[in-house]
């Protein structure tokens, strides 16, 4: 929390991460918390924290490309498929986990920049449809390219090993994907802090201001989707490796519409409010089936409708939010934190 | 040969349909601005209440069928009016996912109430065929290409000769100036969503006539984006157009791919390699109006 005695003699001070001493210490608290939470939680639980970090990065991911630079993408899902693809054939011919992850990360940026590169053109609503073409051209490629994707059947994924330490179970695979959505976070939050980060956002404000101070619209749309899908090209190689079995039902268009509604819900454009997004649309399914769990006791048709509820639930919560809080929970968080800095002394 | 004209014959009936539910889409778009997402779902729910005030209520086809399209306005008027309209004036990826978002309650509401196996509907017209330039083609059909047909040519008349009409086409072109002008904005936005619903259970009540119908049908809704693409988002001559190529060039291609390179299934994703090129090549489509910024 910033006190109100907190001011800055220079930019660079405050331009700063985490400009007071008061929020590294919370960091750090968070990250021992985070870290012990293998001791506490079973097995079911740290499969749902760690489901939770692949889509922190997707999602933190698709926030610097839709949130902060503007361009929308309806794809996002299947280039996360492009690189669970990538990694797990670099694995199986050979390739060491953290160069596969690379490639993985690459091969989706590559594809990502292909598929980004109508945005010079397209604005809006037709680049969605773009994208929209884009997930639906990938998914038949997973579907079909069977000499790569196995098709239908799928791929399967060995457990990652870096220098001859296996991450096998839900606790190893805990420490791996909370560093990787550690640093994949830290990147992007740097990353917006840097000249290509204003750029992105001087484009996402007005692309005709941008490009009359100096931007190069073409050269940064581009870069935008690139570091967005090699992001999620990781995420994707995360995600193969944790599930050890890839099919192309995984990467489908209902993926990527779940990542847009986590930065929806999360806030666009902020790094803090995709990763609550990303944490609250994973947990809506598991609360869901917790309760549906408790009332079958009482209505025992419960289960019968549950499957057709969830999606229904998610739809409303959605709406819902654009509605009644468009900015999202990262806007609500910054509320609740400007109450209580003044607590009990609001003035 | 014949194999492909059959294609063909194929490709416009499933265009026709294509066409109606683009000229709902092209509707909305038009007159509010708003891409929706969720009109494959309107088509669906369409679909559904006709079927189950026939086969369950065994209420006469017609009467069912007017029952529907009454619903569909009362549906298209609540969705505008608690949905849309907080929506006015917010960034376009807020409309876009809050359409997305209708499109999942509306998909879940279906399966809630009618589950997720294929329905059929009761045979309505004849079953014996007519016979076309040699090709036997059935009656529902060429019903679903004669009503397409038909509505297209009505709502053409509804945009170009009467006053309501006229007034849409005002908001449209500028809401500012229609608003300065008595015309009732908000009245307005509510009447194309219940046109574009009205329009959209039609092809869904065709095409239960055609294939049965199942929960999955909302898809259908993302073949229009090709169609409108096509045509130009805000053309309705585009939309009819547009819908017929694309359900033609998809047929057709997907012999091709057989054929050819032995590929199975290329029919899905065909329009959407289509809709990639007129991208690249001509993104206001062949009627569409060009947006042209000046600062």
């Amino acid at each position: 929390m910033s006190t109100c005695g907190l001011f800055f003699t220079s930019y660079r001070a405050e331009d700063a991460v985490f400009p007071s001493r008061f929020q590294k210490l919370c960091v750090a608290a968070f990250i021992l918390a985070l870290a012990a939470c293998p001791l506490f939680l079973n097995t079911y639980h740290l499969s749902i924290l760690n489901l939770m970090g692949i889509a922190v990065i997707a999602a933190v991911s698709l926030n610097l490309l839709t949130g902060v630079c503007g361009q929308i993408s309806l794809g996002h899902g299947a280039f996360l498929g492009v690189g669970a693809y990538a990694a797990a054939l670099a694995v199986n011919s050979g390739a060491p986990f953290l160069l596969a992850l690379l490639a993985g990360g690459g091969a989706a940026a590559v594809v990502g920049m292909i598929f980004g590169l109508p945005s010079l053109r397209l604005k809006g609503i037709y680049l969605a449809i773009a994208t929209l073409a884009a997930q639906l051209i990938l998914e038949y490629l997973f579907l079909h390219w069977e000499a790569v994707t196995g098709g239908l059947a799928g791929v399967a994924v060995p457990s990652p090993v870096i220098l001859g330490f296996e991450f096998v179970g839900d606790e190893r695979m805990f420490y791996l994907i909370m560093t990787v959505a550690a640093l994949c976070t830290l990147a992007v939050t740097n990353l917006m802090r840097t000249r290509p980060g204003r750029a992105f956002v001087a484009i996402r404000d007005y692309y005709l201001s941008a490009e009359i101070v100096g931007v190069n619209l073409f050269a940064y749309k581009l870069r935008a989707f690139g570091v967005s899908s090699f992001l999620a090209g990781i995420a994707g190689g995360l995600w193969g490796h944790y599930t050890m079995y890839i099919t192309p039902e995984q990467f489908g268009i209902g993926q990527s519409i779940s990542f847009l509604a986590m930065i929806i819900i999360g806030g666009l454009g902020s790094v803090q409010g995709a990763v609550f997004g990303a944490v609250f649309i994973t947990l809506l399914p598991e609360v869901l089936s917790a309760s549906a769990g408790g009332l079958s006791s009482v209505f025992p048709d419960m289960a019968t409708y549950f499957l057709a509820m969830k999606e229904g639930i998610f739809g409303l919560t959605l709406v819902l939010f654009l509605i009644f809080e468009p900015e999202g929970l990262a806007h609500r968080w910054r509320l609740v934190k400007a109450y209580w800095k003044l607590y009990p002394f609001a003035h | 040969m014949e194999y492909y004209l059959q294609l063909v014959i194929n490709g416009l009936v499933v265009g026709s349909i294509y066409s109606l539910v683009a000229l709902g889409f092209v509707i909305i778009y038009k007159a509010t601005k708003v891409v929706n997402f969720a009109q494959g779902e309107l088509v669906m729910v369409g679909a559904y209440i006709c079927f189950s005030l026939t086969v369950q209520a065994h209420l006469p086809f017609l009467v069912s069928f007017l029952m529907t399209l009454a619903f569909s306005v009362v549906l298209g008027m609540a969705i505008e009016r608690l949905v849309l309209r907080p929506l006015i004036g917010e960034p376009i990826i807020s409309v876009i996912m809050v359409t997305i978002g209708l499109s999942s309650v509306l998909k879940s509401l279906v399966q809630m109430f009618w589950g997720t196996q294929i329905q059929v509907f009761p045979e309505v017209l004849p079953h014996e065929p007519f016979v076309i330039l040699g090709l036997p083609v059935a009656p529902v059909y060429l019903a679903a290409f004669v009503l397409s047909l038909a509505l297209f040519l009505i709502f053409s008349a509804f945009f170009k000769f009467s006053s309501i009409g006229i007034a849409m086409r005002a908001t449209a072109y500028d809401q500012m100036a229609a608003a300065s002008m008595g015309i009732g904005i908000k009245n307005i936005f509510a009447l194309s969503w219940c046109i574009a619903a009205v329009v959209s259970s039609i092809g869904g009540v065709i095409l239960g006539n055609i294939n049965g119908i199942n929960s999955q049908l909302g898809h259908l809704g993302l073949k229009v984006f090709p169609a409108v693409i096509l045509g130009g988002l805000d053309s309705l001559l585009g939309a009819a157009l547009g819908g017929l190529v694309i359900g033609v060039l998809e047929n057709v291609c997907e012999g091709l791919a057989k054929d050819l390179l032995g590929l199975g299934g290329f029919r899905e994703v065909a329009a959407f390699v289509i809709l990639v090129v007129i991208l690249m090549v001509k993104p206001y489509g062949f009627f569409g109006t060009k947006e042209i910024e000046r600062v």
